[in-house]
């Protein structure tokens, strides 16, 4: 009997994706492990895996197609002695079908594990799709949410944010009726304020055709980065009550230091400026503790190891690939994991636990010569660094002597739940120690 | 003139007094008018009494079978008159645990049929004691809990003469066992009844207009139902009709009309009429009020409210189902809505669960499968048969299923529908999971104690999903 490959749910929450490419074609024959297509959400494009053997009797649903439902049979693979006229017509039935060039990958498809547990073993599915009735976004993960599982579910499906409801039911617990009640872009806030949608943007966020006639703009509909962006920074800008401070540090230290190095390097090591500035932040923070922290409603998460996030701008959005325990890393280690990490955000590679769990991040403008800014926190981590330009300015020495130095403005912004002006500064002071002596990072 | 109540509940059924319970709970002066017997007609007439002669019924049965169980009893029969003694005996001592509640609660018990006048914040109530002496009260807030009584159809010659001619009353209190016996009606009260005789031994014959019987279950169920009792000996005529109930010096002829258009007349020695109720609406005094009535039945809003200042009603009289634990939840959301208490919920008819005592007993909750299927859910059905349920077995009890009606979007349970030994004890899980708007995957994660008929619950949930365990 041919065997059906479903569009699999690569993330709890996914309901549709795009089916980006297809790396099989008609009549190739697949063996189990092998990648066969790839599949685009909000973050990332996933690979889909071949759990099956058999030839590839049809492709259903075509490369660049969007609004592909999860379970919706996306090719049928053919058993030994089996041929296409064995496939019975295209069950399939996406949402539209617009031929969207599927984006080249820049690097070849690597067998990647799905962080997903296969399950669905009853099933006819060639593919590890998770068991629909097991979703763990329905386990109050995180601060705990009053609310049925039935409200969940429907909140799942619906697309709405069960913080912005008010629950109606025993005890404030969040009911279908709640959930039914609101519509998607009409969800009440859970404590008076303005009116916010299910991404808890304020409301109205439309252009009034009076005012901006629609032939005047081009609207281009919301990518899932950009709407991950738009909620999880709206959220994090009015959530956490944030504070910047700001120091200029010296570089010219750093900048010799790394010209040592990179002389002394294998030729394929060139170690940048913002690997040596990502293992200062990591340093500075094992060095100060209560800086690496997280406010969560049960009480203040110290994290052990200091993983930094690093902002990366990609097309549709931005995104901030981990360099894990950086403060254990060695530089030549740190260049090489941001340069293949910056490369696969770029082209939206990234595995899911490849963007999440940072402690910190570091968000670098200074190739655009912006001196300062200060950037909105990525909740849950408790600070976030902006970083200026390095570049030669006037300095007034300890004899009272002006000298030229190059300096770059660095803004460190804090949560203020977890993170104190002092400790802040102090976090900032010993940042400036490893930036300014290099050489305290080697001990 | 009396001292003025806080509320009046005119009717001591199973909605009124417990709805004055609850109020004296909650601070209010109440009292509460009966003509008859405290606790209404499911304490005297209705439900328990029903289930004492139920479960004599089902002990015969078990004695009958002793042989299968490797016990030996000789010939077991009965004592028509102890079975409905012991009957009477159950009902008239929780008549008695009605008043000693009442007191309890400082709750005045005013015996005499009540009337209703004018007057504000609340209609007046006037009670006309067994003297004839009428007595008028006032009260901020008046609830109707009357309840309801059989249904006549004298059109079509189907009316109770309390002789040959029973109604549930006539039927709970049997001088002798009718040999042949036609019950027009297979709701729930008809197939209790029918179970009833059936076990003690009168030739049962069993006429629904509908094309199944216990015709609001899942027709799955129905016909399930149908088909065991057919085993047992019943007769069953459905898609008839039954016109012409006479009573003659000894003998009831009814005009019996089949599925095919046959029409003949029989002859049976009494007739259970279990066509339906109406609401005890007459000679309250409702219409000068300005109550709306639609068929028999108060019309009021989800917390008991008929649109008159300070009048409210509930149970029976306010339409189906007719069933005693809807008026109780409803007694008591009028009484919190009138107390402004927070979070009262108005009544959702939605989640009110349904029991038939028979033998197999049924009972279910939600939606039926054609009516899920009719409300446009996409639905996954889960079933699963007494056979692979070992405490089942070992009760000799392995004719029985459940079947579960699952949206495939959402994972509500629409609706549960069961069929075999205490299902009626059972079927509160799948009402819990209503409530509590559970979805497959908690009921999957349940455990569920083991052995248990139970368990069956459990594995129609896993079936909805392909993945019963033992079968």
């Amino acid at each position: 009997m041919p065997i059906n490959i479903t569009m699999p749910a690569l993330s709890p929450t996914m309901e549709e994706g795009t089916l980006a490419k297809w790396l099989v074609r008609e009549g190739d024959t697949v063996k189990s492990g092998m990648i066969i297509a790839e599949i685009e959400t909000d973050k990332a494009t996933m690979e889909v895996e071949a759990v099956d053997e058999g030839k590839v009797g049809r492709i259903m649903v075509p490369a660049g197609t969007e609004g592909v439902k999860v379970n919706a049979v996306i090719a049928v693979l053919l058993e030994e002695g089996e041929s296409a006229g064995d496939v019975k017509g295209p069950s399939a039935a996406p949402a539209k079908a617009q031929a969207a060039p599927a984006p080249e990958p820049s690097t070849p498809p690597v067998a990647a594990p799905s962080p997903l547990t296969p399950a669905n073993a009853g099933g006819r599915s060639s593919l590890a799709v998770p068991d629909p009735v097991l979703r763990p976004d329905e386990r109050n993960v995180g601060a705990r949410i009053m609310a049925s599982p039935l409200a969940r579910r429907i909140a799942a499906n619906k697309g709405i944010d069960l913080k912005a409801l008010r629950g109606s039911g025993p005890h404030g617990r969040i009911i279908r009726r709640d959930v039914e009640n609101a519509k998607p872009g009409a969800a009440q806030p859970a404590q008076g304020g303005a009116p916010m949608t299910a991404d808890g943007l304020i409301l109205p966020q439309v252009l009034d055709d009076r005012v901006y006639a629609p032939d005047t703009y081009e609207l281009k509909p919301l990518g899932g980065m950009r709407k991950t962006v738009a909620r999880r920074l709206t959220q994090s800008f009015m959530q956490v009550p944030h504070f910047p401070l700001n120091i200029d540090i010296t570089l010219d230290n750093l900048l010799e230091s790394r010209a040592a190095i990179n002389a002394a390097a294998p030729k394929d090591v060139k170690i940048s400026v913002n690997d040596l500035l990502i293992k200062a932040a990591a340093l500075a923070l094992i060095d100060e503790p209560d800086c690496n922290a997280s406010y969560t409603d049960k009480g203040i998460a110290y994290h052990k190891h200091a993983n930094i996030s690093v902002a990366v701008a990609v097309e549709g959005g931005l995104i901030t690939p981990v360099i894990f325990r950086a403060e254990g890393k060695g530089l030549a280690e740190i260049s090489e994991e941001m340069k293949d990490l910056a490369a696969r955000a770029r082209d939206r590679k990234l595995k899911p636990q490849e963007y999440m769990g940072g402690t910190f991040s570091i968000s670098n403008l200074g190739m655009f010569g912006i001196r300062s800014f200060a950037s909105i926190i990525n909740p849950p981590e408790g600070m976030i660094l902006s970083v200026g330009a390095g570049e030669k300015r006037a300095v007034v020495d300890d004899a009272g002597a002006v000298i030229v130095r190059t300096v770059m403005s660095v803004t460190l912004t804090c949560d203020h739940r977890v993170i104190g002006g002092a400790e802040g500064a102090k976090w900032l002071a010993a940042f400036r120690r490893y930036v300014e002596t290099p050489e305290a990072m080697l001990l | 003139m009396s001292a003025p109540y806080d509320l009046i509940v005119i009717g001591s059924g199973p909605g009124g007094y417990v709805a004055a319970i609850r109020a004296s709970q909650l601070g209010m002066k109440t009292a509460i008018v009966e003509r008859e017997s405290l606790g209404g007609i499911c304490l005297n007439w209705g439900c328990i009494p029903t289930k004492a002669l139920l479960r004599s019924a089902e002990v015969l049965h078990l004695a009958r079978h002793a042989k299968s169980f490797g016990l030996k009893i000789e010939n077991p029969s009965f004592d028509l008159e102890a079975v409905v003694k012991r009957s009477r005996g159950v009902a008239s001592q929780l008549s008695g645990g009605v008043r000693f509640l009442m007191k309890k609660n400082r709750i005045d018990v005013i015996e005499g049929t009540a009337r209703l006048e004018k007057g504000a914040p609340a209609p007046k109530v006037f009670v006309k004691g067994r003297d004839g002496k009428d007595t008028p009260y006032t009260a901020k807030h008046v609830m109707l809990a009357t309840g309801a009584r059989a249904r006549d159809i004298p059109q079509a010659g189907l009316v109770a003469d309390g002789r040959l001619i029973w109604t549930y009353r006539e039927a709970m209190t049997p001088d002798v066992m009718p040999k042949r016996l036609l019950v027009v009606g297979s709701g729930a009260i008809g197939i209790e009844f029918a179970s009833f005789y059936n076990e003690l031994g009168s030739e049962v014959t069993v006429v629904e207009v509908m094309d199944r019987i216990l015709p609001v279950e899942d027709a799955e169920i129905s016909a399930l139902a149908e088909k065991d009792f057919r085993k047992q000996g019943f007769n069953i005529l459905t898609g008839a009709r039954v016109e012409n109930v006479k009573a003659g010096r000894n003998v009831v002829t009814a005009d019996i009309t089949t599925k095919d258009g046959k029409k003949e007349t029989r002859e049976f020695d009494r007739a259970i009429l279990a066509v339906g109720i109406v609401g005890n609406v007459e000679n309250l005094g409702l219409e000068a009020l300005g109550a709306r009535i639609d068929k028999t039945h108060v019309v009021v809003d989800g917390f008991g409210k008929t649109g008159v200042p300070g009048l409210y009603a509930i149970g029976d009289l306010t339409g189906p189902p007719w069933l005693a634990h809807k008026a109780s939840h409803e007694g008591v959301t009028c009484v919190e809505g009138i107390a402004g208490r927070n979070h009262a919920e108005p009544f959702d008819a939605s989640n009110v669960p349904g029991c038939t005592y028979s033998r197999p007993q049924v009972a279910s909750v939600g939606l039926t499968e054609a009516a899920a299927r009719a409300k446009g859910h996409d639905i996954k059905v889960g079933r699963f048969p007494f056979i692979g349920n070992g405490k089942a077995i070992a009760m000799g009890e392995e004719q029985g299923l459940v079947k579960t009606i699952f949206d495939r979007k959402t994972g509500e349970l629409l609706g549960a529908h069961m069929i075999g030994a205490e299902v009626t004890e059972l079927i509160q899980g799948y009402v819990i999971a209503r409530q509590g708007e559970l979805t497959e995957a908690d009921l999957i994660h349940t455990v569920f104690a083991h052995p248990t008929i139970s368990e069956t619950m459990h594995e129609a949930v896993l079936d909805a999903e392909g993945r019963a365990l033992h079968i």
